[in-house]
């Protein structure tokens, strides 16, 4: 009938169901946090998690980083064993601790090891921004001083890829003097000579931006990183006012004469090849 | 009389009651000399209770009393012919830190502190002892003086941290403080660093890489502020008292962690109750210290201080 026919219009929307929308599994596509760009996450990663669309450096695990940069992956690992314990019996840290471990699969912030790059040997530490947000306590410390002090004994260049949000609340004041540790490890390294490079990586605040990753004979960011001292948000709510556009980051860094310059990740490894070729022949300059 | 702290009120009260008591006796000619000795010993019991006692938030409050002796003070009090210097040749003076040259029982040394104001308008010429990049700097210029001088160098320490603005960021606040503690662990001459009040953060440790570190019996030093920890581990600045008192940051606890090598005591209620005894005891202990590092070649002393600071960690194998 004829007003079968107007009703048959639909009176209400539909949405279709979580279920039905989800054909898609799980962790195969990624939203870029920069442009909102969906990619795969295969394709993203081929790409050394650089997106496809507006280059957005998103972060790398320490052993994406590590396969990124040494040649055909080779690396061999120190200290390894080492975790943290609760010095000050900080309530709920140890859980903490375990869910990164599984997490991660690794046991601390920070992975320290040598391998080669573009055939020469260097001692490489990575920090990992998913363990603790990077934090720096006492393992981190331990870590990266041993790797400095093997450095010292191998006569290897020291290349360190920062990521962290600073010293680690849960250790107290024995974060804070790991930041000592370290950059008493570099000043033996700075005084034989031996090339140590920071590259820093986002985020790099706090301790440890205050220590190790500002020490570096070259400084190296990667493009768009937060960099800095005091966290944005501090600083705004000391000073009462928002903080210009592009506070803070690589670009406003090298812009101030902070670092030494700002390389894509694409080009890391052989940017980090040049700069270690040139640092292998020293003092024979007879012209 | 200095502004009481909360926790301080019933010693108060009681004192001022004495003298309430003392005031009636010379005027009125009543005798209340029993009820005065009687309250006395009351209050000595009591004072006795309170200071051995202190919460580390007790002690924070103490560390940040609006009385505490500054550097100056002490400098005044310890140290003859001080000449201060200025500026870190690069950029501008900082307020927020004080250095010099000044005499030491006779002998020329280095005197380098964070500075603290005593009213509002002296901490805002001092920002609140909390240091620019161009402050770290002054300080490491006056360091390698003294290195070029053979001078020992001496630090107090007394801040809430390094200042956390614009052109700190834009000037390189984390360079400056990354660049003391790399350079502070390469000086020959003796180095002895004392946390007189608070010890903020990194701009604390920026002065506190020396052979021997001491504390205050009341000072603090810490890996952020109590404020901050409260922030930034439960949301809620006001949750800054539970922060202090588990963050173990009073002398009793770097002692225990094998950071610090002495507690210099303080008198009953705080520094600022006796300045001149503080100040002597302070002398003391960097006479001491000065003795027993002149007795190790330039190279030991800083072997010494490496080691002092690649020893500290806590943490265990997972084999």
């Amino acid at each position: 009938m004829l007003k079968d026919f107007f009703y048959k219009k639909r009176k209400y929307a539909t949405i279709p169901s979580e279920k039905a929308k989800k054909n898609i599994p799980d962790g195969m596509v990624v939203k870029c946090e920069k442009c909102g760009t969906i990619t795969f996450v295969k394709e993203l990663q081929k790409n050394l998690n650089v997106c496809l669309h507006c280059s957005h450096h998103h972060s790398l695990s320490a052993p994406e980083r590590l396969l990124s940069i040494l040649d055909d992956g080779h690396f061999f690992e120190y200290d390894s064993d080492l975790a943290s314990s609760n010095p000050l019996g900080f309530e709920g840290y140890l859980d903490k601790l375990k869910k990164d471990m599984d997490k991660t699969n690794l046991n601390e912030a920070v992975v320290v090891g040598e391998g080669t790059i573009g055939g020469f040997p260097a001692i490489v530490g990575v920090m990992d921004s998913r363990f603790r947000m990077g934090s720096m306590g006492s393992v981190v410390g331990e870590k990266i001083a041993a790797g400095i002090e093997r450095a010292l004994v191998k006569k290897y260049p020291f290349i360190l890829f920062s990521a962290s949000g600073g010293a680690r609340m849960q250790e107290g004041i024995l974060s804070l003097m790991q930041m000592a540790k370290t950059s008493a490890a570099l000043a033996k390294l700075h005084q034989e000579g031996i090339l140590f490079i920071s590259v820093l990586t986002n985020p790099t605040t706090g301790g440890v931006s205050a220590s190790f990753a500002s020490l570096g004979d070259i400084n190296i960011a990667e493009p768009g990183a937060l960099i800095g001292f005091a966290g944005p948000r501090v600083i705004e709510q000391v000073i009462r006012q928002k903080l210009p556009e592009g506070f803070q980051t690589s670009e406003f860094l090298l812009n101030r004469g902070q670092i030494d310059m700002i390389v894509d990740r694409k080009e890391m490894k052989s940017t980090l090849e040049k700069l270690l070729e040139l640092h292998m022949v020293r003092g024979n300059y007879n012209g | 009389m200095a502004k009481e702290l909360p926790f301080e009120r019933p010693l108060m009260e009681l004192r001022k009651k004495i003298e309430e008591l003392k005031q009636f006796t010379e005027i009125e000619g009543i005798d209340f000399s029993k009820e005065i000795i009687e309250l006395e010993s009351k209050a000595k019991i009591l004072e006795q209770e309170i200071y051995t006692q202190l919460t580390p938030w007790n002690r924070t409050q103490i560390a940040r009393h609006a009385k505490r002796p500054t550097t100056l003070e002490y400098i005044e009090n310890i140290f003859t012919d001080f000449i201060e210097m200025h500026g870190d040749r690069l950029y501008s003076d900082d307020h927020a830190i004080v250095g010099g040259i000044a005499k030491f029982n006779g002998v020329p040394v280095t005197v380098i502190g964070h500075q603290k104001g005593r009213d509002t308008k002296e901490n805002i010429y001092r920002n609140f002892g909390m240091p620019h990049p161009e402050g770290y700097r002054k300080a490491l210029r006056l360091m390698q003086q003294a290195e070029k001088f053979n001078r020992p160098i001496i630090c107090f320490i007394d801040t809430p941290g390094a200042y956390p603005g614009i052109g700190a960021e834009e000037r390189g606040q984390s360079e400056a403080i990354a660049r003391n503690l790399r350079d502070m662990a390469l000086f020959k001459v003796p180095m002895i660093c004392i946390v007189t009040g608070e010890g903020g953060s990194g701009g604390a440790l920026a002065l506190g890489v020396g052979n021997h570190l001491f504390m205050l019996e009341n000072s603090i030093f810490s890996v952020i502020s109590p404020e901050g920890a409260a922030t930034i581990l439960w949301r809620d600045a006001a949750m800054a008292v539970t922060a202090a008192n588990t963050m173990k940051i009073t002398a009793n606890d770097l002692l225990d962690f094998g950071i610090i090598d002495g507690i210099i005591p303080e008198p009953f209620g705080g520094a600022h109750t006796d300045v001149l005894q503080q100040a002597a005891d302070i002398k003391n202990v960097i006479a001491n210290s000065l003795q027993e590092l002149t007795k190790l070649s330039p190279e030991q002393r800083i072997e010494q201080r490496y080691q002092k600071y690649r020893t500290i960690g806590v943490y265990t194998s997972l084999i």
